[in-house]
């Protein structure tokens, strides 16, 4: 008899497994154990609206707490978990507490990468609530401010603290921006609205406490990592994140994973891999309660990603990692088009800038296997929905 | 505060107090009521939180940007005159007495 499924994590994917887990029809008990004493909330905005004011605490929570209550979800705030035995099918946190389970969901996302402290000691990061909070009045008190890394992350802090007026420089170690999700095109319309915008942007940078010491305020984004540790100590299988099936479990089969800290075989980016994205952690949410429901449904969802910066609006839809041929649609001269890319004449990813509808459609496309030609998509007459 | 009517798709109605300034979707999503998925958090890129606001309220909503205008066009349901994203439509007191429909399909 299954009758409690303890969550650990309760970011996106974590709060939206407890949420399905429910409408699905489980009737047992639900724990949901979050590190941070905040009520769960949505981390997207910490690093754009939240950070430049136009959202505060109350717009970022997910659920109000009685919702919790009125579904008999047990959200337990503030406990860190050390500890998992798979035998005994037990968890232990930090503080002596000691958590069973039937079933047991890992939720428990990624974390920064950090510069050495004796290259940056007095810098911010920004991955939580907690960080976004600090960081928020401490850009108020400052002139200048350097940002270590032109992926997204760090390049959303650089415009919302340009807005606010401050005097900002991004330092990239690359030759170009985002250079590991986007193409040198995309690259350079962001590089010119930073400088246009008056953020100074330095490439293929050089970063030493001498060079950061010369601003009042350092903000690090250089990627992340899974936390893996609770499930890799356990003797679970773990390679660049925890490694999980179709359904999300890993190599403990009462034991799922999902969201950031799960690697699965993603065959819209033919490979192994780990996607650090809301999307990617809902929809694993929702197949890891599926299948403790037994309505059993397997992964295979298109994933998409999104970046403000200024006026610009990116969303990624697929993946772009492997294309030999492209196609454009819409006004690049405005800022206002999407690319199309194919792999052996089939569509395989579209980002669309400034063009929210192109990618509702690709999307949709995209997850039905279906593929517009090259003419199709240049023509903004024809709409892609209908194809 | 204004008070908020939604219908979700089975029919039930429920009412809550908006703070100001909360968002429609955020009202709905943060209360649990069903029907509103609001994949990407209230950014406009998903069209997951369409609603239909009752005619009477239309012209006292904050006009539509061009970014809300294009999702609607790529919302599962079908988009009628009264169709808006959840998201971009936050409460004031004009609104006290606002009723929305919840589609069946996000």
């Amino acid at each position: 008899m299954m009758n409690k499924i303890v969550i650990v994590g309760a970011g996106h994917g974590g709060v939206q497994a407890a949420t399905s887990l429910r409408e699905m029809g489980f009737e047992g008990t639900i724990q949901l154990i979050a590190e941070e004493a905040h009520l769960p909330y949505q981390k997207p905005p910490l690093s754009k609206g939240f950070l430049n004011g136009k959202q505060t605490e109350e717009n970022l929570v997910f659920r109000h707490a009685n919702y919790y209550a009125e579904q008999k979800i047990d959200l337990v705030l503030g406990e860190k978990i050390r500890e998992l035995d798979p035998q005994s099918q037990q968890l232990t946190a930090v503080s002596g507490r000691v958590f069973s389970y039937d079933k047991l969901i890992i939720a428990t996302g990624a974390r920064n990468r950090t510069l050495p402290s004796e290259v940056a000691p007095n810098a911010f990061y920004l991955r939580d609530l907690t960080d976004a909070q600090r960081l928020r009045p401490a850009l108020d008190a400052v002139d200048t401010v350097a940002v270590v890394g032109g992926g997204f992350i760090g390049l959303e802090v650089a415009a919302c603290a340009s807005e606010a007026g401050k005097k900002v420089t991004v330092l990239e170690v690359q030759d170009r921006l985002m250079a590991r999700v986007l193409p040198p095109v995309l690259s350079d319309i962001f590089l010119k609205k930073h400088q246009e915008m008056g953020v100074e942007v330095i490439l293929q940078a050089r970063v030493s406490r001498e060079v950061l010491s010369e601003y009042d305020l350092v903000v690090v984004g250089i990627g992340v990592m899974p936390n893996q540790e609770l499930a890799e100590s356990a003797g679970i299988t773990c390679h660049n994140g925890i490694v999980v099936n179709e359904y999300q479990q890993t190599s403990q089969p009462n034991v799922y994973a999902i969201g950031d800290c799960a690697s699965h075989f993603n065959r819209f980016a033919g490979k192994q891999c780990r996607l650090e994205s809301v999307q990617n952690a809902v929809d694993q949410a929702k197949i890891a309660a599926s299948h403790i429901c037994q309505k059993p449904l397997a992964y295979d969802s298109v994933p998409w990603f999104w970046t403000n910066q200024f006026d610009l609006k990116l969303q990624m839809a697929g993946i772009n990692s492997d294309y030999d041929s492209y196609a454009f649609r819409g006004d690049l001269g405005a800022n206002k088009f999407s690319i199309f890319y194919f792999n052996r004449e089939k569509l395989v990813a579209v980002d669309s800038l400034n063009r929210p509808a192109d990618h509702l459609a690709a999307r949709k496309l995209i997850q039905a296997g279906s593929t517009p030609t090259k003419e199709q998509v240049e023509d903004i007459n024809v709409k892609l929905g209908a194809i | 505060m204004p008070h908020i009517t939604y219908i979700e798709p089975n029919g039930t109605a429920k009412t809550y107090d908006l703070p100001l300034g909360a968002s429609l979707m955020e009202g709905a999503v943060q209360n649990g009521v069903s029907g509103i998925v609001a994949e990407c958090g209230g950014s406009c890129m998903c069209a997951t939180c369409h609603i239909y606001v009752d005619e009477a309220f239309v012209e006292l909503l904050p006009e539509m940007e061009e970014e809300e205008n294009e999702m609607l066009d790529g919302a599962t349901a079908e988009r009628l005159p009264n169709s808006r994203l959840g998201c971009q439509v936050r409460a004031t007191n004009k609104l006290e007495g606002l009723v929305v429909r919840i589609p069946s399909v996000q």
